[in-house]
């Protein structure tokens, strides 16, 4: 008897979850499954608070990043200068913060740039097939055969430092990657059915590529956006490092390890500090990809 | 398919040194010079020809002499100079890949072997973190560790083996992570299928069964992310180079970025990629012979078109 109420009070939560799983949208359901990541959420915070961090730099410093002041140069962390002061006596900490507005705003526009033009080409190639596809792929094999961070170095040697040539030389090196996954993700999507009925009701290329091909791409794209705009901090601080991307005075996390660099043997908040934002910062990015890669394609988890 | 890529990259990587600003004629003579040697020096740089002529040029010499263009400020070729600091560079990415592999796959094997385990997770995690540091900062932090506070390690030049610990080491360390995680996920995905079970039922030894069953289905995915990490490797060099003070490749292109000598920085990328081409190449025929399979279908493919027998190295078509 009580076996039975207990089979049928089963029952009845069964029906309710599967109610619930019918309401619940695509959306809803990628959240859920967020959610249920600690390391995804983990990620989501480091990354929540280095925008916030920088977001709100002006009141969280009262310091200027370009004031400096020569009596202060090379001070330990203190109250008053809570990471300390660099060799022309500016405060670190807002140089620091300062410094991720530069990168962060450099590597979303970079990350913008080859996700756009990564999405023309491969859905382009995916989409059309044939002789537009085989241009495009043995274009992007070339890219592809030149190592990322060499083919933004080579390119922005020919452009100079500065922020914008720095996302220029930095989103060439993504454009390949991007629109290869957009690539692969649109030849799967062609075959399906729904495509053939707006073929057969006469919807022309375009409105078939915009309706009911990009927006199945989204999800691919989201994951890769956000490894990259990972990727593309550590190419910053790389290219700044060897004296491309941002030159000082600018300050950008890169560059202030680059001239901390010299103070090496004595003073080592000028190369832990940066070294620490930009570990962190990358660290955030790659757990948040990761948790979303899981919650956007369950089907890709082990 | 290899070489029409390599002309490809030659070609993107000559437009960007034509493009590159400055006049380098003017460069090259320095203060005070009259119009014809002015004319002299841009005929004898090549650079009073049309953009399809310049590039024939370079194309030609380049085949047939191995000649990369002429650097603005030193006589010695460029390709003298790549020849002779190639070798240490290239030391420098076998040490450093080898030592990727000798600590990725079997800290992968592991890591797979005991899923959901304590060691699983912690591995998982330092792989996670390890991923999130650029070789340079690591390079710096190691600098500041081993040779400054604690000097334990010499920090300049490669004279004795204890030299080469820290930019081996430093150039090993960002590619460990992914070795690792590819690693433990292909394994992963083997130790389910069938014949390990088989493997299991017919009595034989656990490291008989992951090392002979196991690793062997495991080789496509590692011999591609160890290709890949030749490119890393040599990218990587510029940075690691410079920070120990190692004449090699990477130094030379690090001069060449910072006095604007954009040949020198065109040549090493050059001659870099055209090593990462030729390391895929070598990773696609080495498909065809950790897999059979891979040979025959491209085998019968070619059968049927009634062409002659396939070399192995031809399967490069096919992945």
């Amino acid at each position: 008897m009580h076996g039975h109420l207990v089979k049928e009070r089963k029952e009845l939560d069964l029906r309710a979850l599967e109610n619930m799983a019918v309401k619940k949208t695509l959306w809803q359901d990628v959240l859920a499954r967020f959610l249920k990541n600690k390391s995804g959420i983990a990620g989501f915070v480091i990354v929540v608070i280095m925008i916030l961090l920088i977001l709100f730099a002006p009141l969280l410093t009262r310091f200027d990043y370009d004031a400096q002041s020569f009596p202060d140069r090379f001070l330990y962390p203190s109250s008053l200068h809570p990471f300390g002061t660099d060799n022309f006596g500016r405060d670190l900490f807002t140089r620091m913060l300062y410094g991720g507005r530069i990168s962060f705003m450099i590597a979303i526009i970079a990350t913008f740039i080859s996700a756009v033009i990564g999405t023309i080409f491969g859905s382009a190639a995916g989409y059309f097939g044939g002789v537009v596809d085989t241009i495009i792929s043995r274009f992007l094999d070339i890219m592809m055969a030149i190592p990322g961070l060499l083919l933004a170095i080579a390119i922005s040697a020919v452009l100079g430092p500065g922020p914008i040539n720095t996302a220029f030389a930095l989103s060439i090196g993504g454009i390949a990657m991007s629109a290869r996954i957009i690539r692969a993700t649109v030849m799967a999507i062609k075959t399906n059915e729904y495509i053939e009925a707006a073929k057969a009701t006469g919807s022309r290329n375009f409105r078939i590529i915009r309706k009911h091909i990009l927006p199945n791409t989204i999800a691919p794209l989201i994951v890769n956006s956000t490894m990259s705009i990972g990727g593309s901090i550590m190419g910053i601080a790389g290219l700044s490092f060897i004296g491309l991307g941002v030159k000082p005075p600018t300050p950008e996390w890169g560059s202030i390890l680059n001239v901390g660099r010299d103070y090496i043997r004595d003073f080592w908040p000028m190369t832990v500090f940066p070294a620490l934002f930009i570990m962190l910062t990358i660290f955030g990015f790659n757990l948040l990809g990761d948790a979303l890669r899981d919650a956007l394609d369950p089907r890709l988890k082990d | 398919m290899v070489i029409p890529i390599m002309l490809g990259v030659v070609i993107i990587v000559f437009s960007l040194s034509f493009l590159a600003p400055g006049d380098p004629v003017s460069t090259a003579l320095g203060e005070g010079y009259t119009q014809e040697q002015y004319d002299a020096q841009a005929a004898y740089m090549g650079l009073d020809k049309s953009y399809i002529e310049q590039l024939v040029s370079y194309l030609v010499n380049l085949v047939t002499k191995f000649d990369l263009g002429k650097s603005y400020f030193s006589i010695i070729p460029i390709e003298t100079e790549l020849a002779a600091r190639f070798p240490v560079s290239a030391m420098l990415g076998l040490f450093g890949i080898a030592l990727t592999v000798l600590i990725g796959i079997p800290l992968g094997i592991f890591s797979a072997i005991k899923q959901y385990s304590v060691l699983d997770y912690g591995l998982t995690a330092i792989a996670m973190i390890m991923a999130a540091i650029p070789g340079f900062v690591l390079s710096i932090l190691c600098v500041v560790l081993f040779g400054v506070q604690l000097r334990w390690l010499p920090l300049v030049g490669l004279d004795t083996p204890k030299h080469w610990i820290l930019p081996v080491a430093t150039s090993a360390f960002p590619g460990i992570a992914g070795m690792m995680r590819m690693t433990r996920t292909t394994m992963l995905e083997v130790i389910r299928q069938d014949y390990i079970s088989t493997a299991r039922s017919k009595g034989l030894k656990e490291n008989v069964i992951i090392v002979k069953h196991a690793l062997k289905n495991c080789l496509i995915p590692l011999v591609t992310i160890i290709g890949g990490s030749v490119a890393m490797v040599l990218s990587g060099s510029i940075i690691v180079e410079n920070i120990f003070s190692i004449r090699g490749i990477g130094t030379y292109m690090y001069s060449g970025i910072s006095s604007s000598d954009y040949p020198v920085v065109m040549a090493g990328v050059l001659v870099i990629s055209f090593v990462v081409c030729i390391v895929n190449l070598l990773v696609d025929i080495l498909y065809a012979f950790i897999d059979p399979r891979i040979k025959t279908i491209y085998g019968t493919r070619m059968t049927k078109r009634k062409k002659p027998a396939v070399l192995p190295g031809a399967a490069s078509e096919v992945v």
